[in-house]
This record gives structure tokens, C-alpha cells and sequence, in this order.
């Protein structure tokens, strides 16, 4: 079964008389437990396409289902719950918050899941465990390594279990070791937990870790 | 980690901005709960007395007497139990002219009996000849009741004062001029928050002696009924007994006499009202701009949380506890420290007034104002941020 499975989207920016088609009817199809890198040059609509399967935004024509769900007819709280279970997001920037410590930051997807204060450390704790940071628990996202910061996100993404990773260039702003490192552990997710993997990268080195790499350009997917 | 640590969390990001917010909440609260205590003292003075007992005085103006005649008539009248006499007397310290305290001339015999639950004698002088006490009156007062010039003062006004017990004091008469000395025999303090304990009394007979010159008049009489329910048939009574004598009469109870006082305020509280309300407008303002700042600050991050799963309900919730919290403990900081500074202190707005009071309820008030306060200054932003869109959010931080 498909658990990604784009149909006919379009995206389209309208800024004043400016009308910008950035994705112009693309479909795809993931499949469950698959690993997908998605690649094209800058401001092809690749984030975009991402921000769409993750449901954190909406096409403006064609059909997004995920998991079996079409997030299209959820509204806006709906979405957001649908999000909490079954999406983790992992940003190029980790995008951690600054004064939350690793195990706060983890923590915090697990404030939305009902869940008690005992159990919710218990996970967070695992997950960064499985991140290689269990030491690191009460370190602040400045007192860590670019590398450390993204394992942190990751775990953070995968704390909640989700079926889906979507990560946007997770490797960008990172150097070879720490790219490598996050990279192991993308893959290890994907094959061990069998997590469907979605990951934007420009890194041709990145995207052959991927089973299947997609191309983006100018709105057009192509293989 | 909980909502409350995440709230608690946020407001530690900028501590100095924090701080700086709830101090400006603290004093906005604490003036605007001492001005409201300034209210609640008018409002205690005008609780002077209980609304059972009548001053009878005369109806033109307070300044004019009425002859102590008066008194036997209006003590005839059914449902009277007794009837006392006060004068106000109007001296001055020669030495401190404007260091002012209020001096009554009563008749001792009946004023104490009548006032015996208000006050109590805490320090007096050993009687030099054997006097018989009036029944009702602390027998403690009996050098005070063989001496002429004997007067009672309160305990607040000996301090302030620096006087002693026994000690003569001069005083200038302003309205009945001459030097007036005075042996101080006894000391009270006041049982009832609302009876001044910065006020001297001394024998009216030696105010109609030397000062009126045996044409013996009264500025007021107090009333005691013998059965609360009658007050209000003792007052008509009592006006129409003397509405065609010489000196027409107005009869009220003892707190709307006191009220009576009051009104020469005139629009004083209504403006001290106003000025309360404007530093909590100015400050809702100020508040309010810092949480529209703080909140812009984090744009990305509410970005993140909506990623997350945080729904739109939640990010409004977060933001607008954030100002909550500030402004209630800002407010309720402001709003203690007022009733604990202003009362607790024993401070004084004016020798006419009792010592400053600062009710629960306007604590309270305080309270309520600013967690509206919060509320409003939270509104803003916590809208802001929940209507903002994810990819919109997220694109500030990439
Ligand atoms: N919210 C938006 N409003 C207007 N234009 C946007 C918005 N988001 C993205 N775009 C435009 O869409 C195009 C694709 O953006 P994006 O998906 O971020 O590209 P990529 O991730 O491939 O670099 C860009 O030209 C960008 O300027
Ligand atoms: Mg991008």
C-alpha cells in the first residue's frame, strides 16, 4: 500500500497580478516503509511539495492522502491532531527551541498525545537514547553541535511514533561527518523502524542513500 | 514538562523584559489600590458611629449652636435614653499653629457612658480627692472628672505630640480666643477602627464658663434611643419640637452626620477614581505592546509548534497565560503590598480621617483589574500568533 500518494497537485502563489504556478500537476507515490530523496535546484517547489505531504499546508488543486487519510477535507484542528500522530518533520535549521533543554525539546510533540508526565519522559528519554544523545539530556540546543542539535530534531520527529519523516535538506547546514551521522540515522529508522522516508537534499552524496531519487523542476517532477 | 513549564519557560527568555513588565503591573496596582484605600478611608469615616445613635444639630448650619435647654426637651422625648452634648472647640498649639488635631468640649458625664464601647481609658492619673463616677463611665476617669481643666486625649495624637500624662498644655482659641491651658488626665485608644484616636476632649462647663461666658450653647447633640428600631420616630420628633424655636433643628444618624463631612470632598473621589483607572489604562498599553514584541520575536517557533501538531486553540492558550501570569502577579504583588504597606503602617491621610484603610474588596478589585489587564494585553498577540500560518511562519526562519 501506498503510504504517500500525491495526485494532480498544483501550487499556486498569487502575489497581486503576480500569478506563480510553483507546482504544476505533480503526482507520486510513496511507498510504505520506502525512502524517497527529492532533489532539484533552488526554488523548484521542493519544500513546497514537502510542506504539502506534511500536511502543514494545502494544494491549491489535486489531492494529498497520507496513510490512507486525504488531509485535504481535515480542517484546521483536525489537521493539526493528524499531524501530532502520524508526521515527523525534521527542518535544515533543526529549528529547536532555544530555551528548552534536548529532553524538553523532545518532550514537547508528547504534550498533544494523551499521556502521563512519567510516561512522556520515559519516551523522550528512549528517543534520544536511540539518537546516541542519552547523555545529553539537559543540554541547552546552544550547548550542542550542529550534528548533536539535528539528532535532537530527529528524535523529536520520531518521538511520537509517526508512520511518515518528512525532512527538508536535514543535512544542509552540516559538515561531512555530521551529514554522514544523520544520514546512518535516517536509514536506520527507515530500515529498522520502518519508517517512510520523504528527504529534500541537494547533496547528490545525500540522495544516494535514498531507494529512489525524485527529480523537481520548475514545478515538474521527472525520475 | 507541562503547559504551565512551557508558559514559565517563555516568560524566562527575556527576564530583564519580564521583570521590567511586572514591576510596571506592580506599580500601576499598588496606585491604583492606594487610591482606592484613600475611597475605602472616606467610606470608614462615614462609618463613625453606628447608624442607631442621632446627633441632633442645628438645622441652618453646623456652625451654629443651640441653646443647652435644648437638651432637657429632647431628653423627654419617648424612646430617648440619654443625650449628650459636643462642642467642637477649634485651638491651636501656639508653638506648631499647622500641626492641626480636633478638640471637642463634651459633657463628660454623659459623652463617655454614651461612648463607652468606641474607646478605651489606657493610661489616666490618680484621683487627688474622692469623686463619684457616673454610672457607665470608667472609673479611671476620675481625675479627669474633679478637675475643670482636665481633658482626655487620644493615644495616636500623645505620641505625635510627645506629651505626657499629667503634662499642662496651653492652647490658642481660635473661636473662643484666649489662652486655654489644659492638664492632660487621661489617655484612650480607640476600640473602633472608625472613632479618631487623634482628638482631645475636656469639660464642656469649662467651655461655657470661660469661653461663652455662661450663654451656654451647644454645637451638637448626641442621641442615644433606647430601642434601635425608634431612631427614625425620635428624629421627626425631635425637628418638630424646635421647628418654630429660635434655632430650628436637624436630626440625622451619627453617619450621615458623618457623611455629611464627607461631601465637602466634593468630586475628589470621582477624580481619584479616574486617575486609578488611567495608570492601568497607560499600562495596559505598555504591556500589551511588550507581548506583541515578544510574541513577534518567536514567530518562528510558534511555526515549529504548529508543525508539531500544536493546534491554533493551544498557541492562543500559551500566549495569552504568558500575559496572565505576568499581569496577576504584578497585580497581586501591587495590590498586597498596598493593603500591607498602607494599613499596616498605621498612615494617616489627613488628622480629620481614621488611619488608612484599603479593603479586601478593593484588593480584590486590584486583582481583577489585572488579570483583565493580562487578558487584554495577552489578546492581541495571542491572536496574532494563532492565526498565523505555518509555511508563512517558517519561511521568517529559513
Ligand atoms: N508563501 C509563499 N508566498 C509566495 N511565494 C512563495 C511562498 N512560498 C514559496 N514561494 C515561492 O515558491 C517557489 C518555490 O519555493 P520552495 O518550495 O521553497 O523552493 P525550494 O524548496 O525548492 O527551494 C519560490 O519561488 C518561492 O519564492
Ligand atoms: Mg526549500
Amino acid at each position: 500500500m501506498a503510504s504517500v500518494e500525491v495526485r494532480n497537485v498544483r501550487k499556486i502563489y498569487q502575489r497581486e497580478a503576480e500569478r506563480l504556478v510553483v507546482l504544476d500537476g505533480i503526482s507520486l507515490e510513496v511507498a510504505t516503509g520506502d525512502f524517497v530523496a527529492l532533489m532539484g535546484p533552488s526554488g523548484s517547489g521542493k519544500t513546497t511539495l514537502l510542506n504539502l505531504i506534511a500536511g502543514i499546508d494545502q494544494p491549491s488543486s489535486g489531492d494529498v492522502v497520507v496513510g490512507g487519510t486525504e488531509i485535504g477535507r481535515l480542517g484546521g484542528r483536525a489537521l493539526a491532531k493528524w499531524r501530532a500522530r502520524h508526521i515527523g518533520f525534521i527542518f535544515q535549521l533543526y529549528n529547536l527551541i532555544p530555551v528548552l533543554s534536548a529532553l524538553q525539546n523532545v518532550e514537547l510533540p508528547l504534550l498533544l498525545l494523551r499521556m502521563s508526565a512519567k510516561e512522556r519522559r520515559r519516551r523522550a528519554e528512549s528517543a534520544l537514547q536511540l539518537v546516541g544523545l542519552g547523555d545529553r539530556l539537559k543540554h541547552l540546543p546552544r550547548q550542542l553541535s550542529g550534528g548533536q542539535e539535528q539528532r535532537v530534531a530527529i528524535a523529536r520527529a520520531l518521538v511520537s511514533d509517526p508512520e511518515v519523516l518528512v525532512a527538508d535538506e536535514p543535512t544542509g547546514d552540516l559538515d561531512r561527518a555530521s551529514a554522514e551521522e544523520i544520514l546512518r540515522l535516517l536509514e536506520r529508522l527507515n530500515q529498522e523502524f520502518k519508517k517512510t522516508v520523504v528527504m529534500v537534499t541537494h547533496d547528490p552524496h545525500a540522495a544516494e542513500r535514498a531507494h529512489r531519487i525524485l527529480h523537481l523542476d520548475k514545478g515538474v517532477l521527472s525520475n | 514538562m507541562s503547559f504551565l513549564s512551557l508558559v514559565l519557560v517563555n516568560l524566562g527568555r527575556n527576564k530583564r523584559r519580564t521583570l521590567l513588565t511586572f514591576l510596571s503591573i506592580t506599580v500601576a496596582l499598588f496606585l491604583y489600590c492606594a487610591l482606592g484605600g484613600v475611597l475605602d478611608t472616606l467610606d470608614e469615616s462615614i462609618k463613625v458611629g453606628s447608624e442607631t445613635r442621632l446627633v441632633t444639630r442645628n438645622a441652618i448650619s453646623l456652625i451654629f449652636p443651640m441653646p443647652i435647654a435644648y437638651r432637657e426637651r429632647i431628653a423627654r422625648v419617648p424612646g430617648v435614653r440619654s443625650v449628650t452634648v459636643s462642642n467642637w472647640f477649634g485651638g491651636q498649639d501656639p508653638a506648631d499653629p499647622r500641626n492641626f488635631f480636633a478638640q471637642f468640649a463634651v459633657d463628660a458625664e454623659t459623652y463617655f457612658p454614651m461612648y463607652r464601647s468606641d474607646i478605651e481609658i489606657v493610661e489616666a492619673s490618680p484621683p487627688q480627692v474622692a469623686v463619684a463616677i457616673p454610672e457607665g463611665m470608667d472609673s479611671r476617669l476620675a481625675a479627669f472628672m474633679s478637675e475643670q481643666t482636665a481633658c482626655v486625649i487620644g493615644a495616636q495624637l500623645m505620641k505625635r505630640m510627645g506629651w505626657t500624662l499629667g503634662q499642662t498644655i496651653t492652647l490658642n482659641g481660635t473661636i473662643y480666643p484666649g489662652d486655654w491651658p489644659f492638664t492632660i488626665r487621661a489617655v484612650y485608644r480607640a476600640k473602633v477602627k472608625s472613632f479618631p484616636e487623634d482628638a482631645m476632649y475636656f469639660h464642656w462647663k469649662y467651655l461655657d464658663q470661660k469661653g461663652m461666658a455662661g450663654r451656654s450653647l451647644v454645637g451638637a447633640f448626641m442621641l442615644s434611643p433606647s430601642d434601635p428600631g425608634r431612631a427614625s420616630e425620635i428624629q421627626s420628633r425631635v425637628d418638630a419640637m424646635f421647628e418654630n424655636s429660635a434655632a430650628a433643628t436637624r436630626t440625622e444618624t451619627e453617619r450621615a452626620f458623618q457623611a455629611g463631612f464627607v461631601s465637602m470632598y466634593g468630586n475628589l473621589p470621582f477624580v481619584l477614581r479616574v486617575i486609578g483607572l488611567a495608570v492601568v489604562f497607560a499600562i495596559l498599553l505598555v504591556a500589551a505592546n511588550t507581548m506583541v514584541m515578544a510574541i513577534r520575536e518567536r514567530t518562528g517557533e510558534i511555526g515549529v509548534l504548529k508543525t508539531l501538531g500544536f493546534e491554533d486553540g493551544m498557541i492562543f492558550r500559551l500566549v495569552l497565560a504568558e500575559a496572565a501570569v505576568i499581569s496577576l502577579g504584578g497585580g497581586v504583588t501591587g495590590a498586597l503590598l498596598a493593603k500591607l504597606a498602607l494599613e499596616g503602617g498605621g498612615f494617616s491621610i489627613t488628622n480629620f480621617l481614621p488611619p488608612m484603610s484599603v479593603y479586601w474588596s478593593t484588593v480584590l478589585a486590584g486583582i481583577a483589574i489585572a488579570l483583565l489587564l493580562g487578558a487584554v494585553s495577552g489578546l492581541v498577540p495571542a491572536w496574532q500568533a494563532s492565526r498565523l500560518r505555518i509555511v508563512d511562519a517558517l519561511r521568517r526562519v529559513d
